[in-house]
Parts: structure tokens; sequence; C-alpha cells
């Protein structure tokens, strides 16, 4: 009978998240709330207030006079190297020497006593500059000739040009698109600790425990086995503590060795908000040649993106725009560029999709080209050009799994797209003051790091002699459920309940060289890496249980709570405190790499991606004609995490980056002054989401039937970023609304973000 | 007058004497009490994750509220309980029904922001047990969670709405005895000082106009929900500092007019709004978020003088009054001569907003309008009140007053004058439509271009005449939506 019951937090149930009555209860510790070492200073970065100039003096009198400040830290005071690049491109500094190049770059640290005596400390500095001139977006870059922060990138396939000339019809476009700020609700925060020798240890909020050990030992100049990293969670991430937390963890350590005690350093949000790097924003200029019937015969298209002063990642943002420019169609002839610009802004860097929704927004910008030219359904124009497996997209991966159709399928007849579409005309045709507008949208994401190295993962699990577990990951929980996921993982292998397994911290103690909790990637590879751990320790268990109780292995079995030796059936604490009596090795290192994968970025062709994921939305809107405001009245969508691990959480996932991508293009807007200063840098001006902009109706359904066509972590597949794209059908919507001001003769073409003002504007500009 | 703050902290008395004007709550309960499970996400009252309760005696009993402990004033909490996340549990000591319905919703993920609408959530389960969506969104309105798209938080509280369990909570069940406690804190003028920074807590009303007389440069400090930024976000010296936010809380009706005293929060306002400016109700909840309803007085808002304003566009246009008070001299005028320029209104050193009155207009046809890029908890881009009399199918009298169009809340004059003496008929809108145009020229900001502002103004004339004139189609996006 044992064997029937089930464990609970057994794979592909709904456990609940494993830190959830921590997080109401606020015993949940961030970085901000771990108990302070004895002489705790604290740090603050002192911002240029000049977009581009050159550093002419410092001024430190009145800051070092203030009450309670220890010292100022400049570039001359870092012992090592004055770089945080994440790509050893070197064009990444810490604090400013001679020239600053945005607008809030980071030029010093004061270290105080107290936090507010090191911020009031920071603003008394005078720093003076020559100014220079400057170039704040993509396209004033190019024409001042800034050049390229990193390499750009072509793909291509097939011969562009002839298709577009043989296509009869061509349309071209420009699309600006948008950047965002992640804002995390908890902002960056680091706190070093000094150890012996040159030994420091980093508390701090971040995706990638191994890149900041890498920074902070090359800013110190010591080795990486002198820096420990540790973080037991983030209040957010969304890829803005994928590099973004280096610099505030190299200051902090800087400071702790320099003075020998413990310094936390975090900014206020306005600081955070303009010195941190955000969603990349795009100028896209796009050409689409298509048939009568809506195919497209030839793409082309620049994408020109606001990388700011640096390269950061760009070159795998830029790169990935490009991967998803398809989206989920099929371009016979293709040919697209990217164009990383360098820029007088803080250094763009990734967000949840990485340069992949500019890729997507600008495929579906197509489709409502061709199908308001053609005078028909924009998802007729989506469904004839949709992937068919076999078929190669324009970085010559074959596709494979198209689930695309089924998916639409069964979203049609569930948002009774149809007639809901027709209700929306009829609607429209009555000439009212509130319009509305419906959009079916899909998203196929490619499931891997481009940088093939980065898809390995490390774990580490140790039974204790009473049975309790202790499993560790190099993978980062910042709210996504990682850990869960991989405990459930775990439980299931040793078939332990859930509650016997102890996630503990992220650190590089336990598992070196960790790629950064990116990508979508976290389950995928850490999940796998568990899983080898628990599988080596399983077999030391099967070998020492067949032994004792004399059976054959084949006749061992991990059932809920038990081992089951032939008819024996012995509790799992019995086990294994025989099995240490017995002197068996209970701990084990995991391993895992990606297989299958490679990518050659120098021809442009490769397998870049494991698998995809898949899913579509509909959106239906109302706008306010008179004022440009809306609604998203309600959202249909149907979501592919393969055999989700987790339905309850993958499906939080669903949501939220639906609700997220609305959000970039719709509310939330960057606004930079023409002195290149940020004036969006706090949420009293700049506009995440209410829970009064989700959608009125949200229905939100995973395809329970996929299944991953790779041998992925228990058939799952990735859910972190793929449906944050799903957000683009609510501006298709939007955008239909507003062509009913032409009678969609022509589609609106809003830039995003969407706001109110750019909706009215576009209204006003077709009343005409 | 004594030199002690208190309060009580969840189940302990706190007595303090070194308190600096500048303190805040939030500071308090992170550095000094080492309570971090309320958070600080962006100390400007904008993002909830600092939401506590804080419960204070008023004339309807011991009312909880939900504010922002980051710019709330420690000093502004004398005689109040502060009750943090830390305080909640339920019946038989585990989880309170609120946490635990989100923890069965799966309404956390990084959990950064979870404490604070818990908190939230909480004072709503307090307040209005039977709350619907629409009632949890306004509840949340002061709340930004960045990873659950809010759908599951939703059903957390209605799912804590149907558990109830209310009579039953701590809060209820010490109801008396706090309130006790509250009540023996009260009476003196509080004087506090620490590292040369003052606060001034007056005992009454005619104690403050004293205090103010004595010290005519003091900051006055009601709901904190603008001066607190000034500290938190420009630090800013306030000192000295004088709270109010305890005092002027009468609210009346009265010869067909509203009389509020000057430290009438929008939330304590918005019964009698209701009732009797039902028009303007649906604007009054969107004037900040819930906890800064909770905390700002409309005194404050007024003395304030931001060339918004969240209510002067709406009580200029209703023909509002303000009672301004110097020691025990009290003066009387019309709110829209209290704005004079920018930053710049009538009122002398030592001198105090102490009532507002407004007339109710019960045969006038009232309309405000809020437009910002956001729907809740934004700065209006433009914002603007209504106030027709129409008889016989004449526009006999218009008073229509814009915020974020100028610098101050300013008549539109030339729109007005095209009005007065027309039919009430399409085309007199279409005239003022065209005629405001001519009465601002706003300014372009990172909230809304010139342009923007300029058509929008236009467009709330149609707007006003399509509401009026009851088209047939829905005019409101709500009424459009259909759920």
């Amino acid at each position: 009978m044992k064997d029937e019951t089930i464990i609970r937090g057994q794979a592909h149930q709904d456990t609940i998240h494993d830190s959830a009555i921590k997080h109401v209860t606020g015993r949940a510790d961030y970085t901000d709330d771990l108990a302070e070492p004895h002489g705790l200073l604290h740090a603050y970065l002192g911002l240029s207030q000049c977009a581009h100039g050159k550093i002419t003096g410092m001024d430190f009198t009145e800051t070092l006079a203030h009450p309670g400040v220890v010292g100022v830290l400049t570039a001359k005071d870092i012992p090592g190297v004055n770089d945080v690049s994440p790509n050893g491109k070197h064009d990444d500094p810490i604090f400013a020497e001679e020239e600053v190049l945005f607008w809030g770059q980071p030029v010093f640290a004061v270290i105080a006593e107290t936090r507010d005596q090191a911020r009031r400390a920071a603003h008394k500095a005078r720093i003076t500059y020559d100014v220079l001139p400057h170039a704040l977006d993509p396209i004033a870059a190019r024409d001042a000739g800034m050049g390229y922060v990193t390499d750009p990138l072509t793909l291509r396939r097939g011969d562009a040009d002839a298709g577009m000339a043989a296509a009869p019809h061509v349309i071209k476009g420009r699309f600006n698109i948008g950047g965002q700020d992640h804002f995390y609700l908890e902002g960056q925060i680091a706190m070093a600790v000094p150890g012996e020798d040159e030994d420091v240890t980093i508390n701090v909020s971040t995706q990638h425990p191994s890149e900041v050990q890498h920074m902070v030992a090359h800013v110190l100049g010591c080795q990486n086995n002198a820096v420990v990293v540790n973080v037991r969670r983030m209040g957010g991430g969304f890829g803005g503590k994928e590099t973004q937390m280096n610099l505030f963890s190299c200051v902090a350590a800087i400071a702790a060795k320099r003075w020998n005690r413990a310094v936390k350093i975090r900014p206020d949000r306005d600081d955070d908000m303009t010195a941190t790097g955000k969603r990349h924003d795009f100028v896209v200029d796009y050409e689409v040649g298509f048939d009568d019937d809506g195919r497209i015969r030839a793409v082309k298209g620049d994408w020109f993106a606001r990388c700011g002063f640096s390269a950061d990642l760009s070159g795998p943002v830029t790169d990935r725009a490009l991967f998803h420019c398809d989206n989920a169609y099929y371009y016979p002839d293709v040919r697209v560029s990217s164009h990383p610009m360098k820029t007088n802004t803080v250094s763009n860097t990734a967000f949840r999709g990485f340069g992949g929704p500019q890729g997507v927004i600008v495929a579906e910008r197509m489709i409502e080209e061709i199908a308001y030219a053609l005078g028909r359904d924009p998802l007729e124009i989506r469904k004839a050009n949709l992937y068919q497996n076999g078929q190669l997209t324009p970085y010559h991966q074959e596709v494979t799994d198209q689930i695309l159709p089924r998916i639409f399928e069964d979203l049609e007849a569930s948002s009774d797209y149809h007639a809901r579409r027709q209700a929306v005309l009829d609607w429209n045709a009555k000439g009212g003051v509130i319009r509305k507008g419906i959009a079916l949208t899909p998203v196929k994401f490619g499931i891997s790091f481009t940088a093939t190295w980065f898809n390995q993962a490390g774990a580490l699990i140790h039974v204790y002699n009473d049975g309790s577990i202790a499993l560790n990951h190099g993978g980062c929980e910042m709210g996504q459920g990682l850990n869960t996921k991989v405990a459930q993982v775990v439980a299931e292998a040793f078939q332990c309940d859930i509650t016997c397994i102890k996630i503990t911290r992220t650190t590089t103690e336990k598992v070196p060289n960790t790629s950064a909790t990116a990508a979508s990637s976290g389950t995928d590879l850490n999940g796998m890496a568990a899983l080898d751990a628990a599988e080596q320790i399983k077999a030391r268990l099967v070998e020492f249980v067949a032994e004792r109780w004399q059976q054959p292995k084949d006749d061992v079995r991990f059932v809920p709570g038990h081992i089951r030796a032939g008819d024996h059936l012995i509790p799992w604490n019995e086990v294994i405190a025989a099995a240490y009596m017995a002197r068996i090795h209970l701990s084990a290192a995991g391993f895992y790499k990606t297989p299958k994968i490679h990518w050659d970025r120098a021809t442009g062709r490769g397998r870049p991606f494991y698998y995809y994921a898949y899913g579509a939305a509909v959106s239906e809107v109302s706008v306010d004609t008179l004022t440009g405001e809306y609604v998203i009245d309600r959202a249909d969508m149907i979501h592919d995490v393969g055999r989700s691990l987790n339905p309850a959480l993958d499906k939080g996932q669903v949501e939220g980056a639906f609700v997220q991508g609305a959000g970039w293009l719709t509310t939330e807007e960057l606004w930079w002054d023409e002195k290149g200063r940020l004036r969006t840098h706090a949420p009293s001006t700049y506009k995440v989401p209410l829970a009064s902009d989700r959608p009125r109706v949200f229905n939100v359904t995973l395809a329970d039937w996929s299944e991953n066509s790779e041998r992925s972590i228990k058939r799952s597949k990735a859910v972190g970023e793929p449906p944050f794209m799903l957000g683009i059908s609510v501006f298709e919507a939007i955008n239909m609304a507003v062509a009913s001001f032409s009678d969609y003769r022509e589609p609106a073409r809003l830039d995003a973000p969407a706001t109110p003002e750019r909706v009215l504007m576009a209204i006003e500009a077709l009343r005409e | 007058m004594t030199p002690e703050l208190r309060f009580l902290l969840n189940g302990q008395q706190v007595e303090l004497t070194a308190v600096g004007a500048s303190d805040t709550l939030l500071d308090f309960l992170r550095i000094n009490r080492r309570l971090t499970g309320t958070k600080e996400g962006c100390a400007e009252g904008d993002c909830g994750a600092c939401t506590v309760l804080v419960g204070r005696l008023t004339d309807d009993g011991l009312v909880y509220e939900p504010v922002n402990a980051c710019i709330r004033f420690l000093a502004s909490c004398h005689g109040c309980h502060v009750v943090t996340v830390e305080h909640l549990r339920g019946p038989e000591g585990g989880l309170h029904p609120i946490q635990a319905a989100m923890v069965e919703y799966h309404g956390s993920q990084c959990g950064f922001c979870t404490p604070g609408i818990v908190m939230a959530l909480y004072g709503l389960w307090m307040s209005n047990p039977d709350a619907s969506v629409t009632d949890i969104e306004v509840a949340l309105q002061g709340n930004i969670c960045r990873c659950t798209g809010y759908e599951p938080i939703i059903k957390a509280a209605l799912a804590a709405g149907r558990a109830g369990g209310q009579a039953a909570d701590a809060l209820a069940v010490e109801r008396e005895m706090v309130a006790a406690r509250l009540r023996d804190m009260r009476g003196e003028r509080v004087e506090l000082s620490k590292d040369g920074e003052r606060a001034i807590i007056p005992a009454d009303v005619d104690d403050l106009a004293a205090v103010l007389e004595a010290e005519p440069k003091a900051t006055i400090i009601a709901g904190a929900t603008d001066v607190g930024l000034w500290v938190t976000k420009f630090m800013r010296d306030i000192s000295p500092a004088v709270f109010i936010g305890h005092l002027m809380k009468g609210k009346r009706v009265e010869n067909g007019e509203i009389r509020l005293g000057a430290g009438v929060t929008y939330s304590e306002a918005a019964p009698l709004i209701r009732q009797h400016i039902p028009a303007a109700y649906d604007y009054w909840l969107r004037i900040g978020g819930w906890q800064v309803r909770n905390m700002g007085t409309i005194g404050a808002n007024i003395a304030n003088g931001s060339p918004i304003g969240d209510t002067p566009p709406l009580l200029i246009a209703l023909g509002a009054r303000i009672v301004l008070r110097k020691g025990a001299a009290r003066r009387e005028l019309p709110l829209g001569d209290f704005f004079i320029e920018y930053g710049k209104q009538d009122r002398a050193p030592g001198e105090f907003v102490e009532e507002v009155i407004i007339p109710i207009r019960p045969q006038a046809k009232v309309a405000a309008y809020k437009i910002s890029k956001r729907r809740d908890s934004d700065i209006t881009a433009v914002a603007a009140g209504f106030c027709l009399s129409v008889e016989n199918g004449t526009i006999t009298d218009a008073r229509i007053c814009f915020g974020g169009m100028a610098g101050t809340p300013k008549r539109a004059t030339g729109a007005e004058a095209a009005l007065k003496g027309q039919p009430f008929a399409r085309e007199s809108f279409e005239a003022a439509a065209r005629a405001v145009a001519d009465d601002f020229t706003p300014l372009s900001d990172w909230r809304a271009s010139a342009d923007y502002r300029r058509t929008v103004a236009s467009n709330l004339f149609r707007r006003f005449w399509l509401e009026q004139s009851e088209p047939g189609l829905p005019v409101r996006l709500h009424e459009a939506v259909g759920v």
C-alpha cells in the first residue's frame, strides 16, 4: 500500500513556493535584512551630472567634513583593475576616470558610519566638467559617428534582394521601440565582509554570483578563490541583476578591504534607475515583400539599438533581437542586421526576453502591415506564414517542434476569437467615443544561452545521517520558483517529501563557475545538475541496499518515504542511518551541459537553441478616443511549458510576464531631457502596471498536452521569458482600435510604448 | 508640554525623546527595531512595499488604515498604534487569513512587495469584509507587484474575504484596550529634538496657532505625502517641523455646504464626496493610492500649492472657499484667489489653512477629470473640474478649472465665456473646446507634451457634453468594458 501514496512536492504538482510563508510573514531575508556585522560602514555613489564631458575637478572638502564620513573612493583607489565589463572589453569602469559618458555615471563613492551620512555627504561633492557634445538615441548616435559598442551581426538566408524584387508587394517602415526599466522591487544592494588574507565575502542581490566573484577578484587584484559570494534570494531580478550588481559589489568589497570593516551599499531608487542599465530601445527599419495571399517572400531589416556607453550584454542582446526577428514565421529570403550603437546613456543590459521581444514585435508589425494592405484579418496572415517543421530560421536552425497550429486552434475556440473580432468591428462601426481592438499574437522563443559555454550547471547534494537533505545548485532564486522546482526534482528522485529538503542559499563556495540565472534556463540547467547529483547518491544506495538486504539491484526501488528491496520496505531514515554506518558516501556534485547546441557567429549558422517554447494570446482593449486612455477588457492565452514541473508556479510566470510585457508597450515610458538626464527614475514618474491595469478578464491556460521533444528536465520547458512577448497582443489590439479611424485601410503604426498620449495623437492625426 | 513621543508598536509601548523632525517611521522600524518585514522599495510612497497599519482615535472610534512608512514621519505617530507585518497572527497563532490566502493562491513570487500587500489587504479586510474586485483594486492602488500580474493576489483577497473572521482578529479583540492606551497618550503639546532638529506636536488647534506665531518659518506637516519626499528624495532640512495630522478633523454639512477641517484626509472626506458630489467620487478615488489618501489632507493639498493640485481644480469649479487662521484671527477667501502664481500662495508666515468650505450644487452639472499615463496612483497630466448651471436649456454659469495647464490651478476663462449664455448644446461645447486652446500655455515634460495637454483639455469639453447628453453609446471606458 505504501507504494501507492505519493510524496509531498512531487514533480508536476502544484507545490507552493518554498518561501511563500516567509514572504507573507515578512520573515524572508533579503540582503538588507541580514543581521549587520559590528562596525558596519555604508557606501554611497556619487553620480555624474553631465551626459558627456571631461572631468576638470573633484572637490571633496565638504564631503569629507560631513559628520560620520570615513573616506571617499575614486578610480585611483581601486587596487586591481577599474573595470566591471562582463565581456572582457574593458569599457565599463567602476568610477569614471577622465571622462564621463552618461548622466548618472558613478564617479566616486563616499564611505560613512551611516547610509544617511554617506548619502548626504555624496551630494556635497563638487565635480566640474568641460561639457562635450552628446548623442542619446541610436539614430543621433549614428549620425554623430559614435560607432558600435560591440560587433554587429547579420543573419542571411537566401537572397533577400532578389526575393524582395520578385515580391508582388513591398512595404517599408520605421518602428521606434522604447526600453524598459526592470523595477525590481528590491533595489541593488551588496554587503561585503572582509576576511583574513585577501578574503572577502559578498552578500548581494544577484542573478550571477560567479560573475560577482570574478569581478571582485579582478578589481581587488586577487584570485577568485579569495572571494565568496552568497545570495539567498532577490526581490526581483528580471535581468537587471545579471551584470548590474557587479559595480555595487566591487565598491563594497574595495571599501571593506581598505577599512577592514564590513561595508554595505544600497542606492536610493532614483540613483538605481539612473545608474543601472535597462531594456534596449530600438529603432528598426524594416522592409517586407509578400504575395497576394499574404505570404511573406522576403524580409530585410536594420535593428539600431540604444546600447549606452559600453557593451555590457548588448552583443548577445542585439543578436537575440535578430534571432527573433522572424518570431514564428518563415521568411524565404531574409537579411537582417544589428547596429549596437554607442550612446551617451546608461549601458543597457539584460531584461526578460533579452532582445527577443524587440525582434518579435517587428515581425508582428510586418504581419499587421500585410494584413491591412490586403484587407485581411491579421490572424489569417499569421497562420499563412507560421513555420512548418523542416523549415529553416534565418540562422539556419531547422524548426522541428512546431506546435502553434494546435495552440491557435485551441485559443481561437476558447477565446471565441472570431465572434469577438466581428463584435469589435461592429462596435467600432457605430463610431462611438470608445473604440475597441482585438489581436491574437503568438510567440516562439529559442531556449539556450547563445553563448554555448554558458549552458552548463552544477549542483551539490548532501544527505545527512538523519535522512535530511541539503540541496544546493548554481541557480539563484528571484521569485520564479527555481528552488522549489529543483527541490521537486530531487524529492521525486529520492521519493522523499519536499519538506525533507533544505534549499540553501546560492554560494560560490558550494558550486563553482556557474552561469547567470538567466535566459529562462534556471530550471533546465540546475534541475538536470541536481538530478545528476541525486542519481549518483541513489546508485550508491541501491548498491548498498542490494547487498545489505540480499536482493538483486534491479529489485531495489525508491518508493514514497522508503526504499523497497524485494519484500523489504525500509524507511528512508533507516536506510540512510545504515548507509552512514556502512561508510557510504552520501554527498555528490552533479553536473549538466546542454547537448546538441552549437553556434558559429561568423557564418551566422548553427543550432543556438536546444528547443523552442511556444504560446499565443488574444487581447481585447477599449480605447477612450478623447484622451487616449485604455483598458484591457480581456486576455486569453495558452502557453507551452512542456510537461510542467509545477503548473501553479508556471502559470504565475505566464500571468506576470504578460502584464510586464503589456506594461513595456503601454505605460512604461523612459524619458530623457535634452541634457541627457533620465527624468522617469522612480515610480512617481515611471509607471509600471498596477492591479487595475491587469486584464479585466484574465484566462491563462498551460498547454498541458505539450511535452518537450528534447530530453529536458522531466520534459518541461523554460517559462521565464517566453510569455513576456504575449503582451504584444495588447499593443496590436490598441493599434487596431486606432486604425478604426482610417476604416482599417492602414495600420496605426504606433510607436512603443503606446502611452495614452501616443494613442490620442495618432487618433487626432487620423481624424484630420 | 512633554519631551516624549509615545505610541504603540505592535504589542509594545514606545517612548522616545531623541526624535528628529526628519526621522521616518520606516527607518525607525528597520534600523532601530530591526522589524525588517517592512521594506523600502522607493522611499516616495509610490510602491507600497513599506505599508504598515496606523491605528488612531477618531470620532468614529479607533480606526486602522494602511499608510506608507517610508514617508511617514516618526513624530507623526504620536498617540497612534503602529502595526507591522510581524504582528499578524491567525486565530490559533498561525497564519492570518490574509496570509494563508496569499500562500494558497500563490500570491507571492519574489516576495519583496508581499508584506506591504498583505498589510494593505489586511486594512481592507478589516474595514470592508465584503470587498469586491473593484474595492480590492482600489485598496491596492498604492502597491506595486512586479512579478505576479496581480491576478493571484486579487484571488487571495477575495478568498480571505470569504473566509471572514474579523471579530476574532487580534486588533478587534484588543480594540478597547488599545483605544484606552492611546487616549492616555494624548493631551499635552510634545516637543522633541535630536541632532539639532526640532519637532513640535501641538496639543490642539489653538496650540497650533500659538506655535506658528512663535515659529512662523516652521515646516507644517499634515500627511507628509509631499513633505516626506522633501526629506527622502531631496534631503531638505525641514526643522523646526510642526505636525498637524491629528488636528482640524471636523467634517460636517451645514447650510448646503460641506465644511472640512484642514486635517481631514482624502479618505475621511470620501463618504461626503460620494454622497454630495457623486460626479467627483471616481476622481476622488484616483487621488494618490489608498495609503496616500489615508495620510494626505485636503487642507495641506491646498496649502502646498501644487500647479496640478489634486483637489483644487474641482474645488475651484465648485466655488469652494478656505478659512485661513493666524493666531486668533481668521479670514475667508475664495480658493481660486489663494493661488497667486507658481510656488506662491496668499498665506502669511504663521498663517495656516484651517477649514475648506465646499458648496453643494445639486442642480449643477458637475464633472471631475484626471488624465494620466496610468489610471491609478499617477501624478496628473491634466486635471479638470467642471460646474455648469443650466436653466431652460441655456448655460447660465460655467466654472471650469484646470490643473497641469499652468503654474497654478487656473480657470479656463475663455472657455467659460464661450459657454455662458449659450444653449446647452453640442455646438457650444465645440466652441468652448476651441476657446480653451487660448486659455493656457502648458509645458512639455515627461508626463505629457504641451500638445497632448492642449488636445486633451479641448476634448474634455466634448467628453463633458457627451456624458451630459447621453448619446446612446458608452462614453466612459468602464461602461464599455462590460465586466
